[in-house]
């Protein structure tokens, strides 16, 4: 059992404001999670101080009783793989070259090993990449350079994945392939943190969220139960309104 | 599947060996003044004498020379993202030459002595990194400001060379401008085995970090996430590029370019895997400023032009094309 905890955790830039102020909260694999908020509410900070990459201000957050910015880093990076919101559009690598770098924490030896090979062919099966493994990583669409960066996570083999947003910038059909394909991954057990602005989608896919107001956690609980509309409508600055369509299908609308 | 990257880089590196062993083999042979191959064959003087103690030395210097530059200019552009990151663009070539033109002009007897000059260059070129390291911490910094910063510090160095080169007597101005014209000439062998030294170091350092470096290649947010310390593989990457460039600049003074065009021409023939890249522009820099070297003393014989004349004429259009093409 995977226990990430989050315990009184604060973040303030030296000399700035606070960005995230007393967070509490737990995550237990396997899940899928949505960290909501509006811009600037702390989203990716908040993935920041769990992927290791920033010390809390004060508070802990704990992968297994152990603050994570005191676990060693190619240790830490075994446990948690995080997928930033943006890397370099033009990168001269191939899809397989681009998965492989998953596999930095497990050794830092010239070439991958057979073990570093399997657990490529195990990420690229999982998200359906075979028919790209030999293209080059810089002449894919948003879309797929998206799926190749989530297999360099489920390549690295770590039980937690953070995605910063992995949906932007994608159209309908790349978004919902997305989607099922976290939903896929939570289900072979991963725990997975999202920071996402596509609260339909995160309602319909995610076990919990973690709704963000101005550093604050406003919300840690089922989609239903967080996007209750007058708490998205505190948090967001604007109405919100559940619809249900003829087949049952539920879905939010906002804005007045 | 893909090629096993063990077999293409080794039948790539072994192919390089051999072809850089060729030049390295041939070129000692040519040059301004006519050698009696027989003679030399035979072992007899003065043939045999200039082959090894000047042909053969000189040979391997630009050999050393040249693969340190590449090397350093590959790992500059690696570390940086930055494909016009060169010792020369960051300041460091100017900073390693401020260095030991001051060795030069303010050391005491009639010629400063090479350990001397070796280690001012060392000091100007890590003096740069400290610099560039202080203002790193104060503030975050693009690749871009950080190539503008070291266009200004290689004016700033350009002009304290000049006035250090003013200012000192005739016997040592000779000896600073020589020297700035950056040239191979024959030296002792034992230098040649301290900078052999330095750059092997150097070098397996960068083939250590190549998958790092590979990793770089998606950004400092991705390669945080596997588990990548960017800010020390950073600092420790310009100390050795430093290291490279101080020593080599040190014994042959500065050329240019060669950190620009071989990095350059053998990325775009070979891709940009850096276990394969870093041995590649060992060889191939070391093979490209011996050849140069043979046309600088071959072209216009009896008269040698310094080699940094060829590198710049090679790599002047070669660095124009180069903006143009991005």
């Amino acid at each position: 059992m995977i226990r990430l905890v989050l315990d009184g955790l604060e973040f303030a830039y030296p000399g700035g404001k606070p960005v995230l102020r007393g967070i509490d909260a737990v995550a237990e694999k396997p899940a899928l999670i949505g960290i909501i908020g509006p811009n600037g509410a702390g989203k990716s900070t908040l993935l920041d101080l769990i992927a290791g990459h920033r010390v809390p201000s004060a508070g802990r957050c704990t992968l297994e009783g152990r603050a994570i910015h005191e676990i060693e880093r190619a240790a830490l990076c075994r446990q948690i793989a995080h997928v930033p919101q943006l890397v370099p559009a033009e990168v001269p690598l191939t899809v397989e070259e681009v998965i492989l770098t998953g596999r930095l924490p497990h050794g830092r030896g010239l070439f991958e090993n057979e073990e570093d090979q399997a657990a490529m062919e195990r990420a690229i099966t999982r998200t359906h990449l075979e028919a790209f493994r030999g293209r080059r990583f810089g002449a894919l669409s948003g879309g797929e350079k998206q799926r190749v960066l989530l297999a360099a996570a489920v390549c690295q083999s770590a039980p937690i994945i953070l995605l910063d947003e992995p949906s932007a910038h994608l159209d309908p059909e790349n978004e919902a392939a997305m989607w099922e394909l976290l939903r896929e991954l939570q289900q072979a057990g991963h725990l997975i943190l999202v920071v996402t602005h596509h609260l339909t989608l995160a309602a319909q896919h995610c076990d919990r969220i973690w709704l963000l107001e101005q550093g604050r956690l406003a919300a840690d609980a089922v989609p239903c139960e967080a996007f209750e509309p007058a708490r998205l409508e505190r948090v967001f600055r604007v109405p919100f309104h559940w619809h249900q369509s003829a087949e049952g299908r539920v879905f939010l609308t906002y804005g007045r | 599947m893909a090629v096993d990257p063990r077999q293409k880089i080794g039948s790539v590196v072994l192919t390089a060996t051999l072809a850089a062993l060729a030049v390295a083999a041939v070129t000692p042979l040519l040059g301004g003044s006519g050698m009696d191959y027989a003679r030399l064959w035979r072992g007899e003087s003065p043939d045999w004498e200039i082959f090894v103690n000047l042909r053969v030395p000189r040979t391997l210097l630009a050999f050393l020379a040249g693969a340190a530059l590449s090397v350093a200019g590959a790992l500059y552009q690696a570390i940086l993202r930055e494909a016009l990151a060169t010792p020369s663009s960051l300041g460091v070539t100017a900073a390693a030459a401020l260095g030991a033109v001051g060795a030069i002009a303010l050391g005491s007897g009639e010629e400063t002595g090479f350990p001397v000059v070796w280690a001012a260059a060392l000091v100007g070129s890590g003096a740069v990194i400290a610099f560039v390291a202080a203002l790193g911490r104060v503030k975050r910094f693009t690749a871009f400001t950080l190539l503008l910063t070291g266009i200004a510090l290689s004016g700033i160095c350009t002009a304290l060379i000049l006035l250090l080169h003013s200012l000192a007597g005739i016997t040592r101005s000779f000896q600073i401008a020589h020297w700035l014209m950056g040239g191979i000439d024959a030296v002792e062998y034992s230098v040649l085995g301290w900078l052999a030294g330095a750059i092997a170091l150097g070098t397996w350092w960068s083939i250590r970090q190549a998958r790092v470096l590979n990793v770089l290649m998606l950004g400092e947010a991705w390669a945080a996430g596997r588990g990548v310390d960017c800010r020390r593989v950073t600092w420790q990457g310009f100390a050795v590029g430093a290291m490279l460039v101080g020593s080599v600049t040190a014994v042959t003074g500065p050329i240019g370019f060669v950190g620009l065009i071989v990095p350059h021409l053998l990325r775009r023939m070979l891709g940009s895997d850096y276990r394969l890249l870093i041995p590649v522009c060992w060889l191939g820099g070391g093979a490209f400023l011996v050849v140069c070297d043979a046309i600088s003393r071959s072209i216009l014989a009896p008269v040698e032009i310094p080699v940094g004349v060829t590198t710049a004429l090679l790599g002047g259009p070669f660095f124009v094309w180069l903006l143009w093409s991005r």
